[in-house]
């Protein structure tokens, strides 16, 4: 063979089957976002909190004048509460771009003329967020319950409260996912990724502002149902066996949890696409 | 599917655009090796493309790229072909060797493969020395090798080329063209070139769908259409009274068809093996001095021009 001719041959190795290719666009994302300084900033502060609890819980096991700082399992769940506000600036940092940026860039083309499906390429882009939303809720959350049971060195807490572990991964995954698909819904809306931020601050706080107006008006919190925060609550609140801070019936937040899910997937299935119809 | 068969069939596609029908009953098929597909803008060629894909359900019709039915097996043929994008298409933030392979990945290569690939592909279309550079920061014609160069990583055995000289300067043309042709005739990979350029698929194609309108006007070898069932005549004349009409009333009378280009020029289509004998003698029946004519040799264009009904 000439070597001009050297530029290009026939590939002759194996090719895996389809199925994994959301595993190849979740892999480049995650190293993409941990390639950006400012990101890793924002995860090491996001993590601030839970050096404060390990402290906490450091000083109560240690120190019998700090007893009183002892961890419950409304410890956990004021910690994931604390926590919502980084979930909120991850959600736009890294959200806000995956699919506005692709549309943008034209590349959706160019990822659905590979053996790819839709529904890989939104679950691809949706464990991108999801991972990194883990990475700020859950993981430190389960990592706190961890140094508990360090620092106490038995595992009477842990069996005292043995709903935990599960009650933190429910409540993550049902926080994560809400906040991730519906920011994946919106960023399929536009092309432009600081637009997508700015709309997805406005849905949250205008549900929380709609809702504050309108308990400021009747002096009831039965109709809590309106802000997404205050559903998230209302859940939380179930799963880690706390008293309810709002007369909403928490089936109903559940169902409005359920229904931006439903929303949010509706719009993707139809703002995902190979080609853009305008019909 | 066996050596031979046609890459791509289509039985009575139709594609709707709400009300507007983009392809209208499209029956047709795409022989293996370079094939052009040819039409004006808005002839359906980039929506065909896209219905071979998967990216569009037609209204009606069946497809089959490879063999495969598109409808039954969208991911297989997917697996199969490469698709270069007529409009401008990356994936953002990333670098040129890290986009193809990533190309590479998602099409189902081993990471070290795809890789591998991305350097090789990246120096055969001619990017090997910006390979690291940001693909946001490329030039128009850059950015077209690009998108052959995701399109090619793993190695396809068909490829859609959608307008691959879009925006390319005439060196860059060349260079792309040059390429297609190479892939088509040297590497041994089957494509279907879309464009509305002639020249582009004269030079890389060796056989041609002509579409317009949403349907096929015609298709077959681009030698055999480009085959005159006649030939055609550049002829100068003087005339007795000055004005050719009479003459070219005469022509018509006699079954040829002829239009005049200039106060004495025009341009003759003999049927048949009479060829310039016959010419001449209706001249000089006619009294009618030829003073020049030559045999035109039919282009592509022509035949584009009189598949889509232009004179």
């Amino acid at each position: 063979m000439p070597i001009h001719d050297q530029g290009y041959r026939r590939y002759g190795g194996d090719k895996t089957r389809g199925g994994t290719g959301w595993i190849v666009i979740t892999r480049a994302g995650i190293r993409t976002f941990f390639a950006k300084r400012a990101f890793l900033g924002l995860l090491l502060v996001s993590w601030f909190p839970f050096f404060v609890r390990a402290v906490q819980i450091y000083a109560a096991t240690n120190l019998p004048q700090a007893a009183f700082l002892a961890p419950t399992p409304e410890t956990f769940r004021q910690f994931l509460d604390q926590q919502q506000i980084f979930v909120f600036f991850v959600t736009v940092y890294v959200g806000a771009g995956l699919i506005a940026n692709d549309r943008r860039a034209n590349a959706l083309q160019i990822y659905l003329s590979k053996p790819l499906t839709r529904a890989e390429y939104v679950f691809g882009k949706l464990a991108i967020l999801m991972a990194f939303l883990a990475l700020v809720t859950w993981l430190p959350a389960i990592v706190l319950l961890i140094v508990q049971i360090s620092f106490a060195g038995n595992f009477t807490f842990f069996k005292n409260n043995i709903f935990l572990f599960p009650a933190i991964t429910v409540f993550s995954f049902v926080q994560v996912t809400m906040v991730a698909t519906a920011m994946l819904a919106l960023s399929s809306l536009s092309k432009s990724s600081r637009y997508v931020g700015i709309l997805y601050a406005a849905v949250i706080f205008f549900t929380q502002a709609i809702y504050g107006v309108l308990y400021a008006v009747t002096r009831s919190t039965s109709l809590s149902w309106i802000s997404f925060s205050a559903n998230l609550s209302q859940i939380g609140d179930v799963i880690f066996r706390q008293p309810l801070k709002y007369d909403t019936p928490w089936p109903v937040s559940l169902m409005m949890i359920a229904g931006l899910i439903v929303i949010s997937g509706v719009i993707l299935e139809r703002r995902v696409r190979g080609v853009e119809v305008v019909a | 599917m066996t050596e031979g068969d046609p890459v791509v069939t289509l039985e009575n596609v139709s594609v709707a655009y709400g009300k507007h029908l983009a392809l209208r009953d499209v029956t047709s098929s795409f022989s293996s090796g370079a094939v052009g597909l040819l039409g004006p803008n808005g002839a359906g060629k980039s929506t065909m493309i896209k219905a071979l894909l998967g990216f569009i359900v037609p209204e009606r019709g069946r497809m089959r790229v490879l063999g495969v039915d598109v409808a039954e097996s969208p991911l297989e043929i997917r697996a199969r072909v490469g698709y270069m994008p007529e409009s401008d298409a990356h994936i953002p933030g990333m670098n040129a060797v890290s986009f193809v392979a990533y190309c590479g990945e998602l099409a189902g290569l081993p990471g070290v493969d795809a890789m591998q690939r991305a350097h090789e592909v990246l120096f055969y279309v001619g990017l090997g020395e910006a390979r690291y550079r940001n693909v946001e920061t490329y030039s128009t014609g850059m950015k077209q090798r690009i998108k052959l160069a995701q399109a090619l990583v793993h190695d396809p055995d068909l490829l859609f080329l959608d307008e691959p000289t879009n925006g390319m300067d005439p060196k860059g043309r060349d260079e792309m063209l040059e390429l297609v042709r190479d892939l088509a005739h040297n590497k041994g990979v089957n494509l279907i070139l879309s464009s509305h350029l002639l020249p582009d698929v004269e030079y890389t194609c060796d056989q041609v769908v002509v579409m317009d309108k949403g349907a096929v006007a015609a298709a077959g070898p681009i030698a055999a259409l480009k085959q005159p069932r006649g030939r055609v005549y550049e002829l100068r004349v003087k005339t007795p009274t000055g004005g050719i009409e009479a003459f070219l009333q005469r022509l018509r009378a006699a079954g040829l068809d002829c239009h005049a280009t200039d106060e004495d020029v025009m341009r003759v289509f003999v049927p048949g093996e009479g060829g310039a004998r016959e010419l001449f003698a209706l001249a000089s029946a006619e009294r009618v001095q030829v003073r020049h004519l030559r045999p035109s040799v039919p282009t592509l264009e022509d035949v584009f021009a009189h598949a889509v009904g232009e004179e």
